[in-house]
């Protein structure tokens, strides 16, 4: 039995955020539960699925977030209540059905919960989440710790379904992945039944057609529930203040950045001086309740991350209350107090802060700043993201870039999320040249592979993951074959969705709780849409290299090459090596040799380490996947590979 | 205000577990994490998971507590142990964590850097790693967890040996009794007699 559903009502358990709200959504009695993966929200469906068996839930792994957010709505229009989830990025994603969705509104409790990566710790790019609320009005909750993120996402079906709309409860890296102590809640019984009514007056929410329009009517019913779920937060017991009744500083704060600021004003000793209003509801405000505290103090700080949302909210209240509560001095990201990108931490608050109290503070002394940041210097190498050792896409960019160096017409990669979008730096050969959302790689290649016509004469090629392929290739394919353009499409497939940690998709043949289901193949797949495909193993560096220089130099619209081989951490073949490496070292020619020091100059797998002392290149046994890739570099034969 | 009921040495008492994507440090953090929250404190874990698998440096930090609203995030200069799975990261980490107060324990297989591999930067000597830590240290200790893991027969069990160690140390409360019912909730019961070995073979290091 999963620890998830272990232990009685009151006992405590170390969760991670991102277990608190799993177990908050199971301690509400959720049915169904569906997203797509993305550090830092994939551990919420993860746990779920652990336990969907014992809870009767059905869990997912949808295609994309779109498609995620529609199931979970079904769930909810057949009277169960339904969890959605997902990056940052994802609801861009499904922000097309989440505003049809805000307007025909819900039924039983359906609650979308958003992971932002504030500082962009394992994203590329910082956007948050928060303002699609505001967008689509629909309520926004954003838990300021991990209890309250457990309680929270309980409260928010709670008000789903008093208010029939969906519900956004904003988590953050710094609580999704964080842990603390949780005290747990009541597990519901379960058996909920679907029903899914359709016959009645159309104008009915509840039992007739589930719809946005007529628009004007359904959108005024929308803004009055964001009217009503003010009303409801004046007397919300997630907006606390904690404080002075008379503070000098009012600072107003949300999320994780709540911890900071406590922290900061600890550090600060400024207790007294200091008053924290943390707000749990953060669209819409409260306006009576902000307005309470507002007139506690005539400078107000605002700390949150990463976009002045909260800031901007505020200021709107106390412009229209300006006439009874008088002027307000506000620091904050518009004037640069608080840093306007990148992820809060206490030391920026306790910047910001002291600045405004006028206060200097030393975190240490100079001597010993100076002293550490020597030895740093000196000591410690930056440490660049490399793929792992082992990992088939060293492999398979190796080959894309020998292949378009043989080829001279300057061609370039159009690159994808995934892992391999590290090969955008020296651990991919720096093969990508564009970057931006999942499949935009073949979106943007698609492009490209139109402009003959205006003289572009460079191969494109584009890659894209297996789940990638799923979530948003198809579609960009679909265009590339259809307009015929002239690309080359890569599919790195190592069978699973390896960056956050092997969830399922549509490509294998297991779902999110390991039940058998049908595996969609993508060769066929592309062979329905009329593209050539070809497949080859990217640990057989010459027929991949062959193979691609073959597809790439055919000018007869989009073709695909899917270079399939298990991700190096996938249980099946972690830990297990299919080689065992050594390297001879009379052979060895070091710095003499073809390419001086080919392996660990320029294909610098992590599992081979460069000897200064003997001037021969070794294998580092604790590191080395025994993936056996080196042997086929060396131009000596001096590594070699004896099968296990 | 401070933890009277604790037999931690500050309140909240602040740890950095460091190393390299792919060492485990997260479930290193999450061992010690649990073994204190048994004796009753308030724990907080920040993980940085982006990096956790490539390579690029990892680190975890776990407090302890009688707070219960502490940023997953320890403030500059404020660590007060450093548990270090590859040497060139305890310095990173004492760079923006350390002060003249905090200890270290290191463990010393090194760890190559692309750009060291590659010959774009140089791996300081040993003996030169040990005296930067020492001189930015209250107390420093050293040892070859990797070494005595791979004697065992795996280098997954580097973390064990390294808690181990640090419960010989005796700067937290971690006793071999709370470490056997942690480990027991946490891998599969044929497991457990390994990882117990690995926790005595940590603590013989520290006393030998
Ligand atoms: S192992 Fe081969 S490629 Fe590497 S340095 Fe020696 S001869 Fe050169
Ligand atoms: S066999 Fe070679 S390429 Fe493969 S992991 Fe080991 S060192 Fe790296």
């Amino acid at each position: 039995m999963s620890y998830l559903v272990q232990g009685k009502k009151g006992e405590q358990r170390l969760f991670m955020g991102n277990e608190a709200i799993a177990r908050g959504a199971l301690e509400a009695g959720i049915s169904v539960a569906a997203g797509y993966p993305g550090t830092p929200s994939s551990e919420i469906i993860e746990n779920l699925a652990k336990v969907s068996k014992e809870r009767h839930l059905y869990v997912e792994w949808s295609v994309n977030e779109k498609v995620a957010l529609e199931v979970a709505a079904a769930a909810s229009f057949a009277g169960l209540r339904a969890l959605c989830v997902m990056k940052q990025n994802g609801v861009n994603v499904a922000s097309d059905f989440l505003l049809h969705l805000a307007g025909s509104g819900t039924r039983a409790g359906l609650v979308l919960v958003p992971c932002d990566d504030p500082g962009a710790l394992s994203s590329v790019n910082e956007g948050e989440s928060r303002h699609f609320a505001r967008l689509v009005e629909i309520p926004l909750l954003e838990p300021g710790n991990f209890q309250e993120a457990k309680e929270m996402v309980r409260y928010a079906f709670t008000l789903s379904e008093e208010l029939r709309t969906l519900v956004m409860v904003r988590s953050v890296t710094r609580l999704s992945h964080a842990s603390g102590n949780v005290t747990l809640g009541e597990l519901p019984p379960t058996g909920s039944k679907a029903y899914f009514k359709h016959d009645g007056f159309i104008l009915d929410q509840m039992e007739g057609a589930v719809i946005s329009s007529p628009v004007e009517y359904k959108h005024t019913l929308q803004q009055e529930r964001v009217q009503k779920a003010a009303e409801l937060f004046e007397e919300s017991p997630f907006n606390t203040y904690c404080g002075p009744p008379d503070p000098e500083v009012l600072l107003i704060t949300s999320s994780a950045c709540n911890l900071y600021s406590k922290e900061a004003v600890r550090l600060l000793q400024a207790e007294s001086r200091v008053g924290i209003l943390k707000m749990g509801t953060t669209w819409p405000l409260p306006p009576r309740f902000v307005e309470r505290h507002l007139r506690m103090a005539d400078t107000i700080l605002i700390v949150e991350e990463v976009l002045p949302f909260l800031e901007e909210s505020v200021k709107i209240l106390a412009a229209e209350l300006a006439p009874t509560i008088g002027v307000k001095t506000f620091y904050g990201k518009r004037d640069g107090t608080i840093p306007a990108t990148g992820e809060m931490n206490p030391d920026r608050v306790v910047q910001g802060l002291a600045r405004v109290l006028g206060i200097d503070y030393q975190p240490v002394s100079e001597s010993y700043a100076q002293k550490a940041l020597e030895s740093a210097f000196f000591g410690a190498p930056e440490r660049d993201l490399t793929f792992c050792p082992g990992c088939p896409h060293r492999a398979s960019f190796w080959s894309i870039h020998n292949a378009l160096q043989l080829d001279h017409r300057q061609g370039f990669v159009c690159g994808d999320i995934g892992c391999y979008s590290l090969a955008m730096r020296p651990t991919g050969y720096e093969t990508l040249k564009t970057l931006h959302a999942m499949g935009s790689g073949t979106g943007v290649a698609s492009g490209f592979g139109m402009l003959r016509e205006f003289g572009l004469d460079q191969p494109v090629l584009a890659v894209s993951g297996d789940s990638t392929f799923f979530h948003a290739v198809m579609p960009a394919l679909a265009n590339a074959a259809h307009h015929g353009a002239n690309i080359t499409v890569v599919v790195l497939d190592n069978s699973g969705t390896a960056m956050t940690g092997f969830q399922p998709h549509p490509g294998l043949t297991v779902d999110a709780a390991g039940k058998a289901v049908q595996a969609l193949d993508i060769r066929r797949i592309c062979e329905a849409m009329g593209v050539e495909v070809r497949q080859c193993d990217p640990f057989d560096l010459a027929a991949t290299q062959a193979a691609l220089l073959e597809l790439i130099s055919s000018r007869q619209g989009p073709n695909v090459l899917i270079l399939k081989q298990l991700c190096a951490l996938s249980p099946e073949r972690k830990g297990k090596r299919r080689f065992n490496m050594h390297i001879v070292e009379t052979i060895c020619m070091g710095e003499n040799c073809g390419c001086n020091r080919l392996c660990t100059r320029v294909f610098k797998c992590p599992g081979l380490i460069w000897d200064k002392v003997k001037k021969v290149s070794r294998i580092d046994d604790v590191i080395c996947a025994g993936c056996g890739v080196c042997a086929s570099i060396c131009p000596a034969g001096a590594i070699q590979k004896e099968a296990v | 205000m401070n933890g009277s009921m604790t037999a931690l040495a500050a309140d909240p008492y602040n740890m950095i577990i460091t190393g390299v994507g792919g060492q485990g440090n997260v479930l290193a953090s999450r061992l010690l994490g649990n073994m204190l929250m048994a004796q009753g404190l308030n724990i907080t874990i920040g993980e940085t998971f982006g990096a956790s698998q490539r390579g690029g440096s990892v680190m975890s930090h776990l407090r302890a507590s009688t707070f219960n609203d502490l940023s997953p995030q320890i403030p500059k200069g404020r660590a007060h142990l450093i548990v270090s799975l590859e040497p060139t990261e305890a310095l990173r980490v004492l760079k923006d964590y350390g002060s003249e107060q905090v200890h270290v324990l290191c463990n010393m297989r090194p760890i190559h850097a692309i750009a060291v591999i590659s010959g774009e930067a140089q791996y300081p000597e040993a003996e030169q790693l040990k005296g930067w830590i020492t001189d930015l240290s209250h107390t420093a200790w050293f040892l070859n967890a990797t070494e005595t893991a791979m004697e065992m027969g795996n280098p997954i069990f580097t973390n064990i040996i390294l808690v181990g160690a640090l419960s010989a140390t005796g700067v937290l409360p971690l006793d071999r009794d709370i470490f056997e019912a942690t480990i027991t909730r946490m891998v599969p019961s044929d497991k457990i007699a390994k990882n117990l070995e690995a926790f005595d073979r940590g603590k013989e290091l520290i006393e030998s």
